[in-house]
């Protein structure tokens, strides 16, 4: 096992500096994808983008209650992380899960709808913002207790390998979850029982308020410390879809001939508040700006039209499509009717 | 007609779900190599291979979530605690993630997951093993709640469980794992939320579940010797309740004492007291008697466990306080 442990840690070290040897949203990693594959990833990420900024209104307008998590900033992650999958595979994620929602193709209306507690939302109404759930696109949660997801995915993950699928499981976590003792345990049981898991950090620096470094003992750095746990893992630029996709992309394939548990830290960066009734006391705006500069949703559509890899027509095309999604599903939403009385008791038990 | 122990009767129905099923898996600490921390799982490491029977490490709410993403995953888990006490460790994945999974999902995620484990006071092993945390459990929805007290009733309600597509908590009393009883060759099942009325009688209504039943039938005894024909009910489910056994007995006798092993204090007890207060009150010729532990940790001198374990004569002095019998 020792000696497996330091295969595999080297075999880490070379992935890592490959991935770090990849483009920052440039052009290079972007040649081996197709003009569609290179739009859908923006389609994506404008969606969630725009989505999110609907729901920010709508909470105003208290139309959608409760705690609103909002992805913007991190829409390259899910992407990216979330563009190699297939349909066999399950996804498990925490409850800033908008993003993964709608990357894995989720409805957008019955997402909608489900944040205005709608009976037409994906889980009638019973879930909210936090609890986004689609069983047939094996779409697992949005999980809400921090850290609470991680053996979730860890029991799927042993489905898929006990039941000799080939379908990986990949587990979205933030770098507040890492401090719970599910995380240690996960990543010990995933290692013991090799399953195709895929942990996926998106480390955008705070849990909640508490900076990483305020909270952490030893590195800011997570996936130096998971060859431990004989588990192969990198880091990527979270704010770059395609480096993201291409690290998915490589763990994924590994996943699927057996060669797992794997991990992949995201650095990446939210520009709103861990909620939306978040004042941001705990950082400048200054920190927040700067990462704003790598904005995907707003670099990597350049970059696009810069290497001639997509017009500006075809963007804006894309950008008037989703604008008009992103309407429709608050219409539906709004006009969507409430759950009747007695649903209260539906879904218990089986 | 044999007669077998109660942990051969779980190890039973568990035989009888790994024959039948190949989704069916167990795991939990040292139920493989080491044959399970009360024997129930000995000697199945070897008869179905370990994909089938896993040692997990000591992580109780990493291999019960496990448990919970597999059965989601389309599997049919038994995870088994060594100690109902230690499902504190995974009560975040027990209630947060199998119990609300189906509601929170608007029904898309089924969970038939078996959580096992022994239950209860009475054998010295001090405040942190001894406790009976089926009495919480049993308050939340979207998930079962059962605790058999014979074997007979062990195999027919692991039978069950291990065709329920919910969740659920099976509760095995530890003082119980070597009593003996009657199984019938022939196949049967217990329905959840179905009580037993394990004796008929006219007077008043013991209730209690688990290791209590041994408390309330030696009371029984002892009012037969007084001319006093109590009707004995076990619950066995704990969720749901079998309302309509209960009313029924109360409508007869006018009577109820109600005995739980746990503390007495929070106890399932005090719920169904409350429900029977509220439905029966035309039928109670007095208040409903109840007995339980003390509202003190479990200590591990026999003496003071003993003294705060619901006794038989606890029962009696009870029943004469109360009723004047």
């Amino acid at each position: 096992m020792a000696s497996q442990a330091k295969t595999k840690a080297g075999k880490a070290a070379k992935a890592a500096k490959k991935s770090a040897s990849s483009s920052a949203n440039g052009a290079s990693g972007a040649t081996g994808y197709s003009e569609e594959q290179l739009l859908e990833m923006f389609r994506q990420m404008y969606l969630i983008r725009q989505f999110e900024v609907a729901c920010g209104e709508n909470y105003a307008k208290g139309n959608i209650r409760g705690f609103l998590h909002l992805y913007i900033g991190q829409e390259a992650t899910g992407v990216g992380a979330l563009s190699p999958l297939k349909e066999q595979d399950y996804i498990v994620t925490h409850y800033r899960d908008h993003g993964h929602a709608l990357a894995r193709g989720l409805d957008v209306n019955r997402s909608m709808a489900e944040l205005f507690g709608r009976k037409t939302g994906l889980s009638k109404g019973k879930g909210g913002s936090m609890h986004l759930f689609d069983a047939a696109k094996r779409f697992m949660g949005g999980h809400a207790i921090v850290g609470g997801q991680f053996p979730l995915a860890l029991g799927l993950a042993f489905s898929q390998k006990y039941q000799k699928t080939d379908g990986v499981t990949v587990c979205f976590f933030g770098d507040g979850s890492t401090n719970q003792g599910l995380y240690h345990e996960t990543l010990n049981l995933a290692a013991v029982w090799n399953v195709p898991m895929l942990f996926v950090l998106e480390n955008n620096g705070y849990g909640m308020g508490s900076a990483v470094e305020r909270v952490r003992a030893g590195s800011p750095d997570f996936y130096t410390d998971v060859d431990k746990y004989g588990i192969d893992a990198v880091a990527v630029d979270g704010m770059d879809v395609l480096a993201v996709r291409e690290a998915a992309e490589a763990a994924v394939a590994r996943l699927r001939a057996g060669d797992g548990p794997l991990f992949i830290e995201a650095k990446t960066f939210r520009y709103v508040g861990h909620s939306y009734a978040d004042g941001q006391k705990y950082r400048g705006q200054e920190e927040v700006e700067e990462w704003r500069r790598k904005d995907p949703v707003e670099s990597f559509p350049k970059m696009l039209i810069d290497h001639k890899l997509a017009t500006k027509k075809q963007i804006d095309a894309l950008k008037a499509d989703v604008d008009a999604e992103v309407a429709e599903a608050v219409k539906f939403a709004e006009e969507s009717p409430h759950p009747d009385p007695e649903e209260l008791f539906d879904d218990i038990l089986a | 007609m044999a007669e077998i122990l109660f942990r051969e009767a779980i190890k039973r129905g568990l035989a009888e779900a790994l024959d039948s099923n190949p989704n069916v898996f167990i795991m939990g600490e040292d139920i493989g190599e080491y044959g399970g921390a009360y024997a129930v799982t000995d000697g199945f490491l070897k008869k179905y291979g370990e994909d089938r029977i896993i040692d997990t490490p000591i992580s109780e709410a990493a291999f019960v979530g496990a448990g919970i993403g597999a059965a989601a995953g389309g599997l049919r888990p038994v995870v088994e605690l060594m100690s109902i006490s230690f499902s504190l460790v995974a009560f975040d994945q027990i209630v947060n993630m199998s119990a609300n999974l189906r509601y929170m999902s608007g029904g898309q995620i089924e969970v038939p997951l078996v959580l096992r484990a022994p239950t209860g006071a009475g054998v010295q092993l001090g405040a942190t093993h001894s406790q009976s945390f089926e009495t919480w459990l049993a308050e939340v929805p979207g998930m079962l709640c059962v605790c058999p007290s014979t074997p007979y009733d062990a195999l027919g309600l692991i039978r069950t469980a291990m065709k329920t597509k919910n969740p659920v908590m099976f509760a095995e009393p530890a003082l119980l794992y070597g009593m003996r009883g009657e199984v019938p060759d022939e196949h049967y099942e217990i329905p959840f939320g179905s009580a037993n009325v394990q004796r008929e009688g006219d007077d008043v209504t013991l209730i209690s579940y688990g290791a209590g039943m041994r408390v309330v039938n030696s009371a029984a005894d002892e009012l037969e010797g007084k001319g006093v024909n109590a009707e004995v009910i076990d619950l066995r489910s704990l969720s749901p309740v079998d309302y309509d056994t209960l009313l029924t007995s109360v409508e007869k006798t006018n009577r109820v004492l109600a005995l739980d092993t746990a503390r007495r204090k929070g106890g399932v007890m005090a719920e169904i007291v409350a429900d029977l207060q509220e439905q029966a009150s035309e039928w109670l010729d007095g208040p409903i008697a109840r007995v339980g532990a003390e509202d003190v940790p479990w200590p591990y001198s026999r003496e003071l466990e003993q003294e705060s374990y619901p006794q038989t004569a606890d029962v009696l002095a009870s029943l004469e306080k109360h009723f004047g019998i």
